[in-house]
Order: C-alpha cells, then structure tokens, then sequence
C-alpha cells in the first residue's frame, strides 16, 4: 500500500531559525497516526509546514501521490486537508453557521449531508448554530473547529492538541468523537494528553529538536516506559 | 434652533464625504493590515476625473460612475503592483504607499495644471430648500442620502455576504482563513479596490460642494480620515461611520460657533475619545 500523505526529511525555517531539520513520516490510508514530543519540539511547526503556512526549504510533501510543496495554504489545503489547529482557529466575530459555511468548499448535497451529520455528532454546536462563535466555550470551539473539518470531503485531517487546556470531561468527549472518526478518515494527531494518544492513535512517531527520531506502534510504545521517559519527559505516577 | 438644524445638515454631509474615505481606510487596515497613505490620492483623481467627464458629458451621475471606476482601477493596480509585494512589512508599506501618494498627486499637476478647477453642482441638485428660517443646501441632503446609501450597502456587504464573512474572519487571521482553502489574497485586492473606489466617489462628491477641485485636496481629508479610523477603533465599520458623523458635526459646530478652534477640534475631539477608550470606540478585543 502507498502512504496517502508522505513527508520527507523536510526542513522549514521561521524568520531566520531553522525550525524543523529533518522530519520525516508517512501516513497510510485510515490509520491514525500520533506525533509526539515535547513542547517546542516542532509538532506544530510539522503541521503548519504540510498546508504550507511554513513552507519547507527542502524535503518533499505529496498528498496521494501530488506534491504539496511551493503550493500557497488554500491550494495545499483543497487538495483534500482539513486543518484544526492548536487554538481552535474559529472566527469569533462569525456565527456558528458561518464558521460552518466559510469551510464549505463546496454546497452540493455531500456537503451539506455531511454538514447535519456534523451537527448530530456535536448536538451543542446545533443550539447555538445562530449564535457567534466567541459566546462558544472552549469545548464547543474545538467542537466547531473539528466540525469545520469534517464539512469536506477529505483526504486526511491534521489535527493539534485537540485536549489542550480542556477539562477532562470535555477530553472524554473529544476522544469518543476521535475514535468515531477513526474509523472514516485519516488522521495526523498531535497530543500530549499520552493516554488519549495511545487510546486513539495507531502508529507514532516522536519528534524531538525539529527531527523525527523514532516512529513504531502505539502498542509498541505503551509497554515501553524506558522510551516515554526520555523522549517524552513522561514520569509515571 | 434653525441654526442647529442647518449645522446639523451641514455636519452630516461633511461627515457622510468622510465617511467615504474612512470606511475604505478602516476596512483596508483591519483587513488587509496595511495603511494606506495612498488613500488621499485616489480622492484627488476621482475629482479631476468627475470633472472632466462631466464637461464631457455633462452626465454627473456619468461623472460619478467614472470617478468610482477610476479609483478601483487604481486600487487593483496599487494593489497587485505595488501593496502586494510588502503584505506584513510595515515600513515598506508606508513608504510604497507615501510614495504612490506623491508621484500620483503630481501626476494630476502634470495632466492638469497646478491651478484649482472649477466645478459646478449640476442643476438638479444646486439650489436651497427653505423651510421658515432654516435654509438647506439641496447637495448636502445629496451626499448624506449617498453616505447612507453606502453604509447601508457595506452593512449588508459584512453581514450578508460570503466576501463580509471573509472579512470578518480574516480581521482576526487571515492564515485561517487560508487554512480553509480560501484565497484570501483575491479578497484583500477585492476590498483594496473597493476601498479605492469610495475614496474617489468622495473626491468626485466633494468637488461640487466646495467648488473645484485642486490637487492639494486628498491631504487634508485623508488626515480627517486617519482621524476617524482611529477614533472610531481600527478596522471597524460602524466606527468609521460612528466617528465620521462625529467628525463631521463637530467640525460643523465648531466652525459656527467658536471658529479660532475649527482646525483643532476634530484632533481634541480624538483625544478625548482616546484617552476614554484608547482602542477607538467600536475598537475591536481580537487582534491577529
Ligand atoms: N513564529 C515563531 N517565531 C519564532 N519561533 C517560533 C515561532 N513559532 C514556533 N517557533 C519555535 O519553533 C519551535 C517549535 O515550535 P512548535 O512547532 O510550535 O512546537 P510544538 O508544537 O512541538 O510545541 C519552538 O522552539 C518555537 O519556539
Ligand atoms: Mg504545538
């Protein structure tokens, strides 16, 4: 099988510091793939380098076998990404709806299916659907940008610590969400909440200073406590 | 009391041609996040160019559509040759569009002459109402009716449309908007030139109702403009409405009531505002 999106050794640059200096991953069709690593290391920056908000100076990126390198951000994007970054990213000043319509690539009758569908999974979004996205809680703004996302018809979603700074119930309620996903699409996912990694992801791969250093199983990683504690800081309690 | 209401027409039409530069200023920056000193220059050419199409035609709607269609023009071309290159360089910005402001000023001395160019309210809008004692310019009840025409069509632009959704999205950060698979860039040189051309429409307006036109025009009400942009708060519409009827009115009374202080007024008016609320009056909470 082919990996649907393939990253290779690229590196990319913010202003004059060389932020990633070798990433590297591959991802398969339907799998979930976790990148871990500690603040800082450039997981974000890994992200923002596929849709090109930071686009790589060397290294190569293809999406189902097209290169996404040197396209600008909404291009790399409509080939078939959905993007739900760190902090939410929903637009305050715009209703429920028009976060909603705004992701819309299109308006035929896929989308709009796949927009209900939406709403039937995060009921909280369809009660304030009128309302403007900065009264939302930060729950129901991640709720809203993962919903923004799953509009379109994607290829893969790239999605970055979706746990952060949430309150454990809202944390259950985004894992359930990821592990229905999981089993319509592909996913990138970034996270530090280790438990809802491994309850989620399939594969992993660590990222430390900007490189890729070691990729394997989650299964593999989960009774490999020496690895967790010197790559990822983790200490057991 | 006849005097307060002829003050107030007056202010009100001056506000609503301020209003035509100041909506574009406002929506360019928040947007766009450029300020363009440009600005002034597209008003000047809308006037020379109302002008000499209404000798030509003496259509001034005629005069008004080609004044309008100029500043877009010119809005698209500033744009895509000259803004574009610098998106998020401050400094380059100011000096690019500076820059555009002057050699395009001197360009209408060039095509021109240095001399001011009488212009005429055509005579379906020249005369007075009179009411009793209260005696009102049919003109100015002309532009207050456009400056409202306008700001009702840019309301509903924002709150009705998907380039308004674009724009108010894009205020807080465009890099979303472009994660979403939109081209944001054709939508800044679509509010550029749209801006631009609000901004001639006013220099076309204002020619009438001060008499000519003259190339050292677009300074002055530029910086009233600025004035209102940042009164009004950064990259809001409602305040550059809000703070053009102010602008307007106050400048109004003041000329009648206390003349010395005329000149000032409008910069006392903004310190005040400032020092109450120092992120404008509609100043918007997000910020890129
Ligand atoms: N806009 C920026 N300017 C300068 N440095 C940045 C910027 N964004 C991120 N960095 C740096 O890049 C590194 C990686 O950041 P990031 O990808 O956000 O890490 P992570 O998501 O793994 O916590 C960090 O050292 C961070 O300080
Ligand atoms: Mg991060």
């Amino acid at each position: 099988m082919k990996p649907l999106l393939k990253v290779e050794d690229i590196s990319s640059f913010i202003g004059p510091f060389h932020i990633l200096q070798g990433v590297s991953l591959e991802v398969y069709p339907g799998e979930v793939v976790v990148i871990l690593g500690r603040n800082g290391a450039g997981k974000t920056t890994t992200l923002r380098s596929i849709i090109g908000q930071v686009p790589p100076a060397r290294g190569q990126i293809t999406l189902d076998g097209v290169s996404l390198l040197n396209m600008p951000t909404h291009m790399a994007v409509r080939a078939g990404i959905g993007y739900v970054p760190e902090d939410y990213g929903v637009f305050d000043l715009l209703t429920v709806e028009e976060n909603l319509k705004l992701a819309m690539r299109q308006s035929d009758k896929a989308t709009l299916t796949r927009r209900d569908e939406v709403l039937d999974i995060f009921p909280d979004l369809g009660i304030a659907y009128k309302r403007l996205a900065m009264t939302l809680s930060g729950g129901q703004r991640q709720m809203l940008s993962i919903s923004r996302a799953l509009v379109n018809d994607n290829k893969i979603i790239l999605i970055d610590e979706p746990s952060k700074g949430l309150a454990p119930i809202i944390v259950e309620r985004i894992q359930n969400v990821l592990m229905t996903l999981k089993k319509k699409t592909t996913i990138v996912l970034v996270e530090q909440n280790f438990a809802l990694a491994c309850a989620v992801g399939d594969r992993y791969y660590i990222i430390n200073e900007g490189r890729t250093v070691l990729s394997g199983t989650v299964d593999d990683l989960i009774d490999d406590t020496a690895l967790q504690q010197t790559h990822l800081g983790l200490v057991l309690t | 009391m006849h005097i307060f209401v002829m003050l107030l027409v007056n202010g009100l039409a001056e506000g609503a041609l301020i209003f035509l530069m100041a909506a574009g200023l406002s929506i360019i920056l928040g947007l766009v996040g450029v300020v363009n000193f440009a600005h002034g220059t597209l008003f000047i050419w809308g006037g020379y160019m109302s002008i000499w199409v209404f000798r030509l035609t003496a259509s001034f709607p005629l005069a008004l559509l080609a004044a309008l269609a100029t500043g877009v023009i010119m809005g698209i071309v500033f744009e895509r040759l000259f803004v574009k290159p610098v998106y998020g360089k401050v400094t380059s910005q100011i000096l690019i569009t500076l820059g555009l402001m002057i050699i395009f000023t001197d360009m209408v001395r060039l095509l021109w002459g240095p001399n001011p160019i009488p212009m005429v309210r055509p005579p379906w809008l020249d005369g007075t109402w009179v009411f009793g004692q209260v005696i009102i310019a049919r003109y100015r009840v002309f532009l207050i009716a456009v400056g409202l025409f306008v700001a009702v069509g840019i309301n509903y632009l924002i709150n009705k449309t998907r380039i308004g959704m674009v724009m108010r999205a894009g205020i807080q950060s465009p890099e979303m908007v472009q994660a979403l698979g939109i081209n944001i860039k054709l939508y800044f040189a679509a509010v550029f030139a749209g801006g631009a051309g609000l901004a001639a429409l006013g220099g076309a307006l204002y020619a009438p109702l001060v008499g000519s036109v003259w190339s050292g025009m677009g300074i002055d009400n530029q910086i009233l403009a600025f004035i209102v942009v940042i009164l009004g708060g950064m990259g809001s519409f409602y305040g550059s409405a809000v703070g053009s009827i102010l602008i307007g009115l106050t400048s109004a009374f003041t000329a009648w009531f206390f003349p010395p202080l005329t000149a000032y007024s409008t910069l006392l008016i903004m310190v005040v505002i400032l020092s109450l609320k120092p992120e404008g009056l509609f100043g918007l909470a997000v910020r890129k």
